[in-house]
């Protein structure tokens, strides 16, 4: 295969089941590098599945991914963040008893060192000083020494960004990053997606189709497993099979 | 940069200056206690089966209290450092430090064989497989008489008289065997403070709070857990090697799935995941035995009565309710 240094990730026709569940099929799709690319759907598209797919919490049934040019299908989840590729959870995935800070610093650590076991961990000052700059980017570092699990719901996700971006990732992965927030909390989470855009590619999964539209450069739209459609966010909108699937939807 | 710096160092002003000095000397001040601790017991041989069965807990909550895993097969790794500890001595006249050495490796490697099957499992699975797997090691152990002596223990380990760095000590006085042991406890208790503030310490918290996130973050949960169970045995290992010279003897019990469950109950009654807790409960559940079974044979039922109060009342255990109380 032949790299474009444009794709940063590629998926040739992927495709996964559960059992006798064809939850996603065929789907071959090019990210292009520096994009915010989203993927939307109606509930029980496949998003998130393909989300899991490209994340590398399990692998695909058929079909191969291929990250910055080299095959990664079927590597193992805790490698993906040494790639190059960072992730945050649908469902808010932190480690809760432990501080803001220290929730960042240990997820910064990954890349430098698991099993060192002699030296003090304050000793690495380096790290600390990343967690407390990524705090700053991420509007927490008011709440440094809290303690993660009783921060408010939009906050913990910021956090998690937060941890995405401590393995200084090329590529982002989120899933559903406003699921359940406030509006206020929404378009706070919006414009650091798009202030994170300009320096890594971003690929985010999205229930609320308008939401995207506005920052997106690329959508891809799942329906029933397939891809639907592909495309800028005029052609999605402009799509006939788009908006009979969410008009259809919209009527009952 | 400098700001975020100055900032952290604002915010760390000490709000409870005194528990943050208590924890950052924990090493000193868990070696004092346990120093002045003989002069507390009514029988020195007691004090060194505290310290043996809190060096042993305090391996097991490493597991348990930090990882956050369940294991139901410690007496494997307890009794493979007694046994590596016995037969060095006994068959192969090794010296007191050697068998110590060599326990405390042997309760490794046995952690290590183990590991490899246990830790693709979790919660109620990980604990059957560990009790299942040291069940293994108790019958192979029970029928290689040859070298263990079977059912009637390896007996003979014998050590009366050490020599340190040329300082002659007479290790069947009590109270010279209390220091000794104390003296190996102290230094797995600095090894293990070393564990817990290194960034490996970091990363069994962060596996423990949650795995997904820390897989996802780039940590091998499944390799974590494995050299964290290997450390664990480690510590039960040297345990294990301990009460060997001190029993003098290697009773098969050590590696029956008993002494698997006592170590959950004295870590659960001491309190999981804190530092000295193990210690607090080795010698609360010792001390109630010696102290109960003098008035009545059936102290069992006491010292039960008091686990399930202090699990529905103090879940944190003893010294964990002690210190969130001091906290507060």
């Amino acid at each position: 295969m032949t790299v474009d240094a444009d794709i940063i990730l590629r998926t040739e026709s992927v495709g996964k089941r559960f059992g006798g569940f064809t939850a996603l099929r065929d789907i071959t799709v090019d990210f292009r590098r520096g994009a915010i690319t989203s993927i939307i759907g109606p509930n029980g598209a496949g998003k998130s599945t393909y989300f899991n797919l490209l994340s590398g919490a399990f692998p695909p049934s058929s079909g191969r991914v291929f990250f910055e040019g080299s095959d990664v299908t079927g590597t193992p989840q805790h490698r993906f963040a040494h790639m190059g590729i960072a992730k945050s959870f649908q469902i808010t995935n932190v480690f809760p008893q432990l501080t803001t800070h220290e929730n960042i610093r240990v997820a910064a650590q990954a890349l430098q060192t698991c099993f060192d076991m002699w030296r003090p961990r304050a000793a690495m000052k380096q790290l600390s000083e990343v967690a407390d700059d990524l705090l700053v980017l991420v509007g927490l570092d008011d709440r440094r020494d809290r303690i993660a699990g009783t921060l408010a719901h939009g906050e913990q996700r910021a956090l998690e960004i937060g941890m995405a971006l401590a393995s200084r990732p090329r590529l982002l992965l989120l899933d559903e990053p406003t699921a359940g927030m406030s509006p206020e909390e929404t378009r706070i989470m919006m414009d650091l997606i798009v202030k994170l855009a300009s320096e890594r590619t971003v690929i985010l999964v999205e229930h609320k189709m308008k939401l995207v539209m506005g920052i997106s450069d690329r959508l891809l739209v799942l329906h029933h497993g397939e891809l639907l459609a592909e495309g800028t966010p005029d052609e999605i909108r402009s799509n006939e099979l788009v908006k009979r699937v969410y008009l259809g939807k919209r009527e009952h | 940069m400098t700001y975020t710096v100055e900032k952290a160092a604002m915010t760390r002003l000490p709000k409870d200056g005194l528990m943050d000095m208590a924890y950052r000397h924990r090493v000193l001040l868990s070696a004092v206690f346990l120093l002045v601790f003989p002069l507390l017991v009514p029988f020195k041989a007691l004090a060194v089966n505290i310290l043996i069965y809190g060096l042993y807990a305090l391996g097991f909550n490493l597991l348990f209290g930090y990882l956050g895993l369940l294991s139901f097969g410690h007496s494997a790794l307890f009794g493979a450092g007694s046994y590596a500890c016995g037969i060095l001595l006994v068959h192969y006249g090794m010296p007191w430090w050697a068998g110590l050495l060599l326990g405390t490796v042997a309760g490794g490697a046995m952690a290590g064989i183990i590991g490899m099957f246990a830790i693709r499992t979790s919660g109620i699975y990980f604990a059957m497989v560990t009790l299942a797997l040291s069940q293994c090691v108790y019958y192979i152990f029970y029928q290689a008489t040859g070298l263990t002596g079977g059912e009637n223990g390896l007996r003979g380990v014998n050590v009366s008289d050490i020599s340190i760095f040329g300082l002659h000590l007479y290790f069947v006085d009590p109270v010279t065997r209390y220091y000794v042991v104390a003296a190996c406890v102290i230094l797995a208790l600095f090894f293990l403070s070393r564990i817990l503030a290194s960034p490996f310490g970091a990363v069994i918290e962060a596996t423990r709070e949650n795995e997904a996130r820390a897989r996802a973050s780039g940590y091998d949960v499944r390799r974590v857990r494995l050299v964290t169970f290997i450390l664990s045995g480690g510590f039960c290992g040297l345990a294990g090697a301990l009460q060997a010279i001190h029993l003098s003897i290697v009773p098969i019990e050590t590696m029956h799935y008993e002494t698997s469950g006592l170590v959950v109950m004295m870590a659960l009654l001491g309190g999981m995941g804190t530092f000295f807790g193990p210690f607090i409960g080795a010698a609360v559940f010792l001390l109630l035995e010696n102290v109960v079974s003098l008035w009545t044979v059936h102290w069992q039922l006491f010292v039960g009565a008091v686990f399930v109060l202090c699990v529905l009342f103090f879940p944190r255990g003893i010294w964990g309710s002690v210190l969130h109380w001091v906290k507060k």
